[in-house]
């Protein structure tokens, strides 16, 4: 019998606010443990929750990106369980009215277009972090209280693939809207995934595995790839897949079941009494629905429409907002009328400099008006493509502009041709056995003795005008 | 209604307390004449009634996002049972 | 005056001699101080009496502001920054707030001193008779056998017996009016959202109101100045500014409609609590207030309705005492569920909180629990809509109710120690106003034939505490109850 998997994916973003969700703690990253908290954030004894104004606007602006309504009324429900990392065992979420619901996003897989429908979106707070040691465990608060968004998709993906693409696109979708970096590696997004098998073709679902500790979106795809054939082997075995929690291990490359004494789920959420409902207007919300910028997906289809650019291209110009600000500027400032130079460049060696140094090419500090004016000197013949790339490197080290490292360097091309004469007349001279092997018509001689006037020239020569010449004189001789 | 045993357990492991048998024995008592005397609102009329989960009404409060200091990590740790550095210790959570 | 004297007065008595220049801050402490330790130790008001000692009254004296030069007297639920604030409980054993509440920085800045030592109260609030206090019960001033009530019982008594001037409590089914009406004070629980909750510790978050109790109405009108207004900490705070109460002291009910409901002259009430407040109702129409019988008809349901709610809220609220972070933390190392964490979250809260605490949190977690929510909770929030309607309806005919504060004078020490559901019954009178979240006060309106004080209490809509301070006020400056001392 063939199964088709069916998951579900749990997404959490921690959103970019200056302070906690509740209280005015600052939330920088990667500050000495215990040193951005307070009262309110470490749950002591008498302390009220106040909500942050800034979060609730980012959780609003995020929902509508993915076409989720926002509900008019926005409530918070405690949700109770003991853990030490959770100072009051008590986590301000939502329960029954999410900020908003009812979205999608569409993925576009195997060349068609996929929609996966968005269940809700709800705000929360963060828990802290736990540092286990041989004989106890240290608690640090400093994430505590931070704002999490936890968008939770509808069980409309179908494999590890569809997982990933949706992943890519959410991230690529709040990054855009500037609430979250949805960084995974430092934990401003995380995911957790349901996973369960059913015989293709039915509706009803199987157990489900709710897969923990993934770390990178690879991870996620790998998981759910080892999970579902773990479930086919259980089900084609004849037993029962169990449900369960299970770890990825990264090392091993597969899922390890928590063995934990599951308690029975009973988190007696209740309306959080602290915090009196929002009510949303229709004039708020499309405030905030203004500030959404022009998300990937129709920008790309406006890079292929107003550039010219290939699908492919697009998409790839405009996975990260501030890539495709600078895609967009460089095409803009550059004059000529094929805007794939430009993309070349973008996506050949400028993105190499970026994968170098592990950033994005926003990051590198390279203007738009910077870049063109490298690609004109390439262009123009000024400077061959190899000396090029070389310009770039040095522009992105010392953050000069090409015409002056070029100048500096003395990389111009020579395309003056009285000044390359003499150089070839020097070379024909010397190479009288070469020169007649391309009399005698060897093409390979032509090369050799370019590469010669090369090297008499040290690389400036523009090796086009000396082939001309040289094929001029040979001929004439 | 009658509450059982099981579910005062239950109950109490919900709340993390822990009780000695005599004791158990005597709360489920208490709590089964009080939940009897409770289980009158079952005569109220409550058919289109709206819950009441916040007395005031909507204010709409906010907080602007602006950071203030935070406590000192003396202030912080002052009342910590036990301690390590800057950290809170507990016994090890994963065993 | 011989300066001695100076803890029979009351704030605005005292207010006028400091501003006369016959007596000084550190006068009405040093008097105080002596009176405390004169009757405390029968009485038993305050907890951690020794903290006494390091009184801030010297840096006090310089000070101006409302109530400079006034010592205010605390419960210990109240946080207050490096005095040790532990609802009676010994989970809380040793904790230091490291803030204030915000009623103590409104104190401070008016001028007040803060006293040391905090006042005894049921653990967590929970109770009527500030026996349920890990120190022990405190005893009623006005007999010595019996309670003061609760759960502000060290607030109420502080002040009956003259070791306080003014006191604050909370109330969050009738813990400020019960005891007041106990020990013969004045006690008020203002409009949910009238005064911030900011440093109380939580017991029931919707229902919990800090508030005065003090020897006089004019006294109750003073600390209200001082404590009430918009807290940009609470979000359940009221963003209005609140009105100068003082001005709220006008002798004059003429035309004041006052409904009284038959629902709270209850079956088993005390006939002589009856008795005296008709004599207080016919007392208050012979100064020109109208009244008329009025019905709330879901008050029958008040009692388990409240039950519901402020057990579910306080499970909740209690869930953060748990040896992590402050307070007790267990010795106990038998295992016994197999993980020391969870060994340690069950011996430390099963050490630290008393019978009471525990039943209200096992009852509140049923509330909750799966399975239950939609027949318990659900459905007391549901029933809090009906007790809201009723009094929603009862305030387009009346301005405000006057009924008996409770159904008893003040009950012997141990009488209901072991029977929680009637302890839990002497606040059917009260408890609705906390359910509809309206300002309530009790003041005395006479004594029983064995001298045990009677309250009359008085509700109007939200946001009308003026209401009651004129009518109290004028019943008050009318009736000789509020000048009777006990006898210590």
């Amino acid at each position: 019998m063939n199964y088709e998997p069916v998951i579900g994916l749990e997404v959490h973003v921690q959103l970019k606010t200056k302070t906690k969700v509740f209280c005015a703690c600052p939330t920088e990253f990667g500050k000495e443990p215990n040193s951005q908290v307070c009262p309110v954030c470490l749950g002591f004894p008498g302390s009220l929750p106040v909500l942050n104004k800034t979060a609730l606007e980012y959780a609003a602006k995020a929902g509508l990106a993915l076409n989720c309504t926002v509900q008019k009324y926005t409530k918070f429900d405690r949700k109770h369980y003991y853990y030490p990392d959770l100072p009051k065992n008590i986590q301000i979420s939502q329960y029954d009215l999410p900020i908003s619901k009812d979205g999608y996003l569409d993925i576009e897989i195997g060349g068609r277009t996929k929609r996966i429908r968005i269940k809700r979106a709800h705000l929360e707070e963060d828990a802290g972090k736990l540092v286990h040691h041989e004989n106890a465990s240290l608690v640090d608060y400093n994430r505590t209280g931070q704002p999490l968004l936890e968008i939770v998709s509808e069980p409309d993906i179908n494999s590890p693939e569809e997982a990933y693409e949706y992943l890519t696109s959410l991230k690529s979708i709040i990054q855009y809207t500037g609430v979250s970096d949805c960084d995974m590696e430092k934990g401003t997004l995380r995911c957790d995934a349901n996973i369960s098998l059913r015989p293709a073709g039915t509706k009803g679902l199987g157990v489900k595995s709710e897969l923990k500790n993934l770390n990178s979106f690879k991870a996620v795809r790998e998981a759910l790839t080892y999970e579902i054939e773990r479930h086919e082997q259980v089900i084609t075995g004849g037993e029962q897949v169990v449900q369960e929690t299970r770890l990825w291990d990264e090392k091993t490359g597969r899922t390890i079941s928590m063995r934990t004494k599951e308690e029975a789920k009973d988190y007696r959420y209740f309306p959080e009494p602290d915090l009196p409902p929002f009510e949303w207007t229709e004039e708020l919300i499309e405030t905030i629905r203004k500030t959404i910028p022009e998300l990937p997906k129709a920008r790309a289809m406006r890079f292929m429409k107003e550039y010219g650019l290939q699908e492919a291209d697009a998409k790839q110009l405009t996975c990260s907002m501030q890539a495709a600000d600078l895609a967009e500027k460089t095409m803009r400032a550059y004059p000529g009328a094929n805007k794939k130079t430009v993309v070349n460049w973008l996506i050949g060696p400028l993105a190499s400099e970026a994968n170098a140094r592990s950033l994005q090419w926003h990051e590198l500090g390279i203007k738009p008006e910077d870049l063109v004016e490298l690609i004109g000197y390439v262009d123009s013949r000024q400077i061959s493509n190899l000396a090029a790339k070389a310009v770039l490197t040095e522009m992105i080290d010392t953050r000069r502009t090409a015409g002056l490292i070029i100048k500096d360097k003395n990389l111009a091309q020579i395309s003056d041709e009285s000044s390359i004469e003499k150089d070839v007349a020097a070379v024909i001279a010397e190479n009288p056995k070469v020169v007649e092997d391309f009399k005698s018509g060897k093409s390979n001689a032509l090369m050799f003795l370019v590469g010669q006037v090369m090297k008499k020239t040290k690389g400036k020569a523009n090796p086009q005008v000396v082939g001309d010449i040289l094929k001029r004189r040979l001929q004439n001789a | 209604m009658s509450l059982s045993k099981e579910t005062v357990e239950y109950v109490a492991n919900l709340s993390r307390i822990e009780l000695a048998k005599e004791e158990l024995e005597k709360i489920s008592k208490q709590l089964e004449s009080i939940i009897g005397f409770i289980d009158a609102l079952r005569s109220a009329d409550v058919t289109d009634v709206e819950p009441t989960d916040h007395i005031v009404p909507v204010n709409n409060r906010l907080r602007s996002d602006e950071p203030r200091g935070s406590l000192p990590i003396e202030k912080t740790l002052a009342n910590a049972p036990h301690k390590d550095g800057r950290f809170f210790v507990v016994p090890k959570v994963i065993e | 005056m011989i300066p001695m004297d100076h803890y029979r007065s009351t704030a605005h008595e005292l207010l006028e001699k400091i501003s006369a220049g016959q007596a000084s801050a550190r006068d009405i402490e040093e008097s105080l101080k002596a009176r405390i330790s004169q009757t405390d130790p029968r009485v038993k008001a305050y907890v951690r009496l020794a903290e006494q000692n390091s009184s801030d009254c010297a840096g006090v004296a310089t000070k101006s502001g409302p109530l400079a030069g006034i010592p205010i007297a605390v419960k210990d639920n109240i946080c207050t920054e490096g005095i040790e604030t532990g609802c009676c409980s010994k989970i809380l054993g040793g904790f230091k707030p490291p803030y204030d509440a915000t009623v103590i920085t409104r104190l401070r800045a008016a001028g007040a001193s803060i006293i040391p030592s905090k006042l005894n109260m049921d653990e967590f609030a929970f109770g009527s008779s500030t026996e349920n206090s890990c120190f022990g019960p405190t005893h009623n001033p006005w007999d010595l056998g019996r309670v003061p009530g609760g759960s502000s019982g060290g607030s109420a008594a502080a002040v009956a017996a003259d070791e306080a001037i003014m006191a604050l409590g909370s109330d969050t089914g009738g813990s400020i009016r019960q005891p007041a009406a106990f020990c013969g004070v004045v006690g008020l629980k203002p409009t949910y959202g009238r005064v911030s909750r900011y440093g109380l510790i939580a017991f029931a978050s919707s229902l919990d109101q800090i508030g005065p109790l003090t020897k006089d109405v004019h006294d109750a009108c003073l600390l209200m100045n001082v404590i009430a207004g918009p807290d940009p900490m609470d979000s359940t705070s009221c963003s209005s500014q609140p009105p100068d109460y003082t001005r709220s002291l006008v002798q004059d009910v003429k035309g004041l409609s006052i409904g009284i409901p038959k629902e709270y002259f209850v079956e088993g009430m005390d006939p002589e609590v009856k008795e005296i407040v008709r004599e207080a109702i016919k007392k208050i129409e012979s100064l020109g207030a109208k009244t008329k019988e009025v019905s709330l008809p879901h008050t029958q349901y008040a009692v388990p309705v409240y039950y519901i709610i402020a057990t579910a809220e306080a499970s909740s609220n209690l869930a953060r005492f748990d040896g992590v972070q402050y307070g007790l933390r267990s010795s106990d190392k038998r295992q016994i569920t197999g993980s020391k964490l969870i060994d340690m979250y069950k011996h430390t809260r099963g050490e630290g909180f008393g019978p009471e605490a525990k039943r209200r949190i096992l009852l509140g977690t049923f509330a909750l629990s799966h399975g239950y929510y939609d027949a318990y909770y659900l459905r007391a929030l549901k029933v809090r809509t009906l007790i809201w309607r009723d009094f929603k309806n009862v305030f387009e005919e009346c301005d405000c109710l006057l009924t008996p504060t409770t159904p008893t004078p003040a009950f012997n020490i141990g009488e209901k120690t072991d029977d929680p559901l009637q302890m839990y019954l002497s606040d059917v009178l009260t408890i609705s106003a906390n359910l509809a979240g309206i300002p309530a006060i009790s003041i005395p309106c006479g004594f029983t034939r064995a001298g045990l004080p009677v309250g009359m209490q008085m509700l109007a809509p939200a946001f009308k505490e003026e209401t009651l301070f004129k009518a109290a006020f004028t019943y008050e400056q009318a009736t000789p109850w509020h000048t009777m001392k006990p006898k210590l």
